[in-house]
């Protein structure tokens, strides 16, 4: 009887530190943000800087959004693949062609990874690139004026996925296509994908001083689809990884078909190697369309060229440039670590987490150790390329970024966490949980030769419970870690705008001191600008009105425009006089089908408008400029299109 | 007596710091302006501290009636300050070298400290009426008109020295490189009497 109790009583012991255990767990979760420390660490005071500048990509927004940690405040949505009405972006005469394509005018896309410009493989803060998912593109936005500032599309690309990735010094911006399409497109098909079909890699030059890009060969691959991409740091520069999935070559239902191979493949690829090919004049070029967008500074105008060829390289032309390193089930992201020599595949249907070894690739390929080839390429066997495995680390891996001190961030989709692992020994050092379905995880410079390992935040998919509701859609949440003890500490959960598909983050001393403040007028080389009141006019052109006008606090000028008739089209060129910080001026016009227009001090923008209706209209400022923000406004006079009223302006009469 | 005309001409020599560094700095901060607005007064002209401070300043005093801030040809000052900066400057020098050689006496150096002093408050009484008029002279369709409790016109006066309060800016106004140049300049000139002086009692006891 005694004994009974006694075991009884240590069941009970046993039981209630286990519940208790689980407790405590539960109630770090639920509150671990909310213990004074904690909150110290997220607290930028009023007035006070965040000591980063993350840059997380809007997915399904197109966009690109600006937040600084670890306060995970949002600062700034710039527009890049879509329209944005808020400041009139692909709207405005000046920044409509930055969205055209070869398919016309595509006024939004899909953007996932953002990556900062790189010199001797650290982060230079000069630009920051972006891929276009769905209508292939990459852009480039200076981080001076934080604008988007380039767009070039991709030919025979088709799902930008495996993009934009920066080479060590930013030689190149790689964009490779997710699905294999026929090259040149033709109709064809679908089911005769397997052997026809063709994966394009795309390697985009990238002018050293201005930043433009060129597109300097195209990689024909063969048909599989290629998921993600990384470029060789330090050891391995020259070098180029992505991983592959449906290597099976399905064409329909590819959650079945596309997941039967035991191992797809990560893609070695020597750039170098093609690079000095074709600069002695390999490859051949080929007739493609394809779009190269460029918005000038000084003339605050974008305008859009179509390229008519792009120089393609067929593997089979290049031995010894390409190589195929057996991967476990369809790995998503590649990730090279800071020195150069592991390669990680993220093989989102497996058990375990592969990483590949840089110097037992380059060793296997001088033995020649070939497994058989793909289409021509050498297959290297697994065992020969293995630096390790993290053994069950979690459940569907996506991601990993690395801190700079030997340890590696994996997130985990299907678990929903971050692990924490050791570079060597492979060791699982610490977990914690995302909220929830993480994707990508960013550390800044974590993807680069010098990680700032201070912080990590993990971009999530799934939001659920942890903001007040707001009905069926959600914003997606992140989560910031601080990750320089030994163990993750989950700091702060904020909300993002669209789909926070990836980021790229930068301490803010890099870049803080050339974000500009304005655009110097004295520099303003619009054609339609006026940078004086002397400079302001009305001028006809046929049914087109060219109206010179002037912002500044608190008028326009001209203010009262006559002579416009109905069936006109009115061209607003609206040039801000302001010289001083964060003074914009806004320029909305009534009934106008587009958009206004928020034009910064210095610039020169350009709103069109269709008079419909005989009246007089007015139009004024929608920035909150000035004390007498509410009287910076105006008339247009529509008189009926067979009227003989002579154009007139004035201000101040 | 040579040591003392050394300071005398090192002190005169100071005046020309004045032909690269402003005289007098005016800093206008506001909510809106963390990062304060400032002019620099040159005694050839008035510049902003940042290069469009000025077309800043006049934007905004727009609203209150007030004139732009003056162009060097708009004043005679910029153009009479330098000649006489320049001509006092070569007057102490010729002082001083004279003192050296013994050619005049110590007296000499008090004598151009007054002088300049006279000058200095001449200059200060000038300016402190352009201020007087920058800041009341204003445009009677003024965009926004305060008065004092009496019901007279407020004064944007910017203060001649120190720190004044003006609607929503915080106005301080001090001497800026060039002025303390200067101040020292004159201060060894007095220097050098006191020590030429010295001398000279010592001289005449032995």
């Amino acid at each position: 009887m005694k004994k009974t109790l006694k075991i009884t009583v240590a069941l009970v012991a046993v039981l209630a530190g286990l519940t208790s255990c689980n407790n405590s767990e539960k109630s770090k979760g639920r509150s671990g943000a909310l213990a004074s420390n904690v909150a110290e660490k997220v607290y930028v005071a009023p007035g006070e800087h965040d000591s980063h500048y993350a840059f997380i990509s809007g997915g399904y927004s197109g966009n690109l959004t600006v937040y600084g940690l670890p306060s995970g405040r949002m600062f700034k949505e710039i527009p890049v693949f879509s329209q944005f009405p808020t400041n009139g972006y692909g709207y405005s005469e000046e920044t409509k062609p930055m969205l055209e394509t070869s398919f016309g005018f595509v006024p939004w896309d899909d953007s996932h990874h953002p990556d900062i410009s790189q010199t001797n493989g650290k982060l230079d803060g000069r630009w920051i690139f972006i891929n276009g998912n769905n209508t292939p593109r990459i852009a480039r936005i200076s981080l001076t004026t934080f604008e988007t500032e380039e767009i070039i599309e991709v030919p025979n690309s088709a799902g930008n996925h495996s993009s934009s990735f920066i080479t060590e010094n930013t030689e190149y911006v790689v964009a490779g296509t997710r699905f294999s399409v026929p090259v040149p497109q033709r109709d064809m098909p679908i089911k005769d994908y397997k052997g026809n079909f063709k994966g394009a890699l795309t390697f985009i030059a990238v002018d050293p001083e201005h930043g433009h890009m060129d597109i300097k060969f195209q990689i024909l691959m063969p048909g599989f689809n290629y998921d993600l991409s990384h470029p060789g740091r330090g050891k391995s520069h020259g070098w180029f990884f992505f991983t592959t999935y449906n290597t099976e070559e399905a064409s329909t239902l590819l959650e079945v078909n596309a997941s039967q191979n035991d191992k797809d493949f990560i893609a070695a690829i020597n750039w170098k190697k093609i690079e000095a090919y074709v600069n002695n004049g390999g490859g051949k070029m080929m007739p493609a369309e394809y779009t190269h967008n460029l918005h000038d500074e000084a003339t605050h105008t974008a305008t859009s060229t179509m390229k008519k060829e792009v120089r393609v390289v067929d593997p089979a032309e290049i031995p010894g440039a390409i190589y195929l390193l057996p991967t476990p089930k369809s790995p998503h992201g590649c990730d090279v670590d800071p020195s150069g020599e592991y390669i990680v595949g993220n093989g989102k249907l497996s058990a375990n987490l592969t990483v590949h070894s840089f110097t037992k690739m380059l060793d296997a390929i001088e033995k020649k150790k070939f497994d058989g080839d793909a289409y021509g390429i050498p297959i290297l066997r697994f065992e020969d390329v293995l630096a390790g495995s993290v053994e069950q680390p979690g459940l569907g891996p996506l991601h990993t970024e690395f801190d700079g001190k030997g340890n590696a961030y994996t997130t985990f989709f299907i678990s929903s966490e971050v692990v924490k692992w050791k570079l060597g020994t492979w060791e699982v050092l610490d977990r914690k949980p995302t909220y929830y379905s993480v994707g990508h995880l960013t550390i800044p410079g974590g993807n680069s030769r010098e990680p700032f390992g201070k912080y990590m935040f993990a971009m999530n998919k799934i939001t659920k419970d942890r903001y007040l509701p707001t009905g069926p859609e959600m914003e997606h949440s992140a989560q910031l870690y601080d990750i320089s003890g030994d163990k993750m500490e989950l700091l702060l959960d904020f909300p993002t705008h669209g789909e926070p598909h990836y980021a790229a983050a930068i301490p803010a001393e890099i870049i803080k001191n050339n974000s500009k403040k304005i655009y110097r007028l004295a520099e303003n080389k619009h054609p339609r600008k006026a940078t004086i009141d002397a400079d302001t006019k009305v001028v006809r052109d046929g049914k087109n009105v060219h109206v010179y006008m002037t912002t500044i606090r608190s008028h326009f000028s001209p203010d009262n425009i006559e002579g416009v008739k109905v069936g006109d089209k009115v061209f607003f060129h609206v040039t801000n006089l302001e010289q001083d910080f964060d003074v914009p001026h806004g320029f909305a016009m009534i009934g106008a089908n587009n958009a206004e227009l928020l034009i910064s001090p210095g610039q020169t923008r350009t709103l069109t408008w269709e008079p419909k209706k005989v009246g007089v209209w007015p139009f004024y400022c929608t920035d909150f400029c000035s004390a007498l923000h509410q009287e910076m406004q105006g008339y247009v006079r529509v008189s009926p299109a067979d009227s003989n009223i002579e154009l007139s302006w004035s201000l101040g009469d | 007596m040579k040591t003392a005309a050394i300071i005398m001409i090192f002190g005169s020599l100071l005046l020309l710091g004045l032909f690269k560094f402003p005289l007098w700095n005016i800093m206008l901060g506001a909510p809106q302006y963390p990062d304060p607005l400032g002019m620099n007064i040159y005694i050839d002209g008035i510049k902003g501290v940042e290069e469009f401070d000025l077309q800043n300043i006049d934007g905004i005093n727009h609203y209150i009636g007030m004139k732009t801030i003056p162009k060097p040809e708009e004043m005679w000052e910029f153009s009479v300050f330098p000649k006489v900066i320049l001509g006092m400057s070569i007057l102490g020098v010729v002082i001083g070298v004279l003192g050296f050689f013994g050619k005049v006496s110590y007296k000499f150096f008090l004598g151009w400290f007054v002088l300049m002093s006279v000058l200095g408050l001449l200059g200060m009484y000038d300016f402190n009426n352009w201020l007087i008029s920058y800041g009341s002279d204003l445009d009677p369709n003024a965009i926004i008109k305060v008065t004092n409790p009496d019901g007279s016109p407020m004064s944007y006066k910017p203060p001649l020295f120190g720190f004044q309060k003006l609607l929503n800016f915080d106005v301080t106004s001090l001497p800026h490189t060039g002025g303390y140049l200067m101040f020292v300049g004159m201060l060894l000139t007095l220097v050098a009497f006191w020590l030429g002086r010295r001398t000279s009692v010592k001289a005449t006891t032995q």
